[in-house]
């Protein structure tokens, strides 16, 4: 009954690209900030979010990207958000999360962004 | 007013575990009560968010109580009640922060009830001293008469 919530992490060149799938909900959030902390500790800090197939995110699941969006651009990385379906996106938008942070339409838009320089640490 | 009304009801053990089936009942009223995909996810988000406050600081993530979720459809509006037993907590006392000072303080605990009070046309909070606590959160169905018009735009 319960749907579940999914990460797939990948490197993309120097980019690391966190797949979300599923339901983002205060039940399954723990374990996406668990994952973006492991990320920030290893010093990893140019993340993709890839969101095509986040079918769902609560506030604690937004909470997580606000949580880690300074550090990760403290340390000269960032968190950008990639290819989120217009259902989801919506919620988003309702907080003005677009003006905050990189939503790109595609993975690919989103790690080229970064640009070509290595990845620290 | 109403010439029809109905009611529906879902009691859970206090769990986020379970918030996936609080979606689900509420998304299927939507659904039924003729809102769109869209803005049926979003009744469902708001519901998900009173009740992830409800576990999370009136039951303070105590599985062993429940939560109740009741919904009345009639032809002017869904009411959706999210009733508890718990430590009296009155989200809508929070001061509504913008998001950047949520983000500075780097605290997301407000965001919740910002979406609440975006999605929905009326939200209260009511205590009944040693009973219970009840957050009722009303959606309009439609303008009198009218279609109801495509996608969100209640903002």
């Amino acid at each position: 009954m319960t749907r579940s919530f999914q990460i797939e992490t990948r490197n993309d060149g120097n980019v690391r690209v966190l797949s979300l799938k599923g339901y983002l909900d205060a039940h399954t959030a723990p374990r996406f900030e668990a994952a973006v902390e492991e990320e920030l500790r290893g010093g990893r800090h140019r993340l993709v979010a890839d969101c095509s197939e986040l079918d769902y995110i609560s506030s604690a699941g937004l909470g997580v990207f606000m949580t880690f969006i300074d550090e990760a651009r403290a340390a000269g990385g960032d968190i950008k958000l990639a290819a989120i379906q217009p259902k989801v996106y919506q919620i988003f938008d309702v907080l003005g999360f677009p003006a905050l942070f990189d939503i790109q339409p595609t993975v690919q838009d989103a790690v080229a962004r970064f640009g070509s320089g290595a990845q620290e640490g | 007013m109403a010439s029809f009304e109905r009611t529906f009801c879902l009691q859970v053990p206090s769990s986020t575990e379970n918030l996936a089936l609080i979606r689900e009942f509420v998304s299927a009223i939507g659904e039924q009560a003729g809102f769109s995909e869209n803005e049926t996810i979003k009744l469902a988000l708001a519901v998900d968010e009173a009740c992830t406050n409800v576990i999370e600081h009136a039951y303070q993530n105590e599985a062993s109580h429940e939560v109740t979720v009741r919904v009345t459809v009639d032809e002017e509006e869904v009411a959706f009640e999210v009733i508890d037993r718990g430590r009296g907590f009155d989200p809508t006392q929070e001061p509504a922060l913008p998001v950047e000072e949520l983000i500075r303080r780097r605290r997301s605990g407000g965001l919740g009830l910002r979406l609440i009070r975006a999605i929905m046309d009326d939200v209260q909070y009511r205590i009944v001293p040693g009973q219970m606590n009840e957050l009722r959160m009303v959606k309009k169905r439609r303008p009198a008469g009218g279609v109801r018009p495509e996608s969100g735009g209640s903002q």
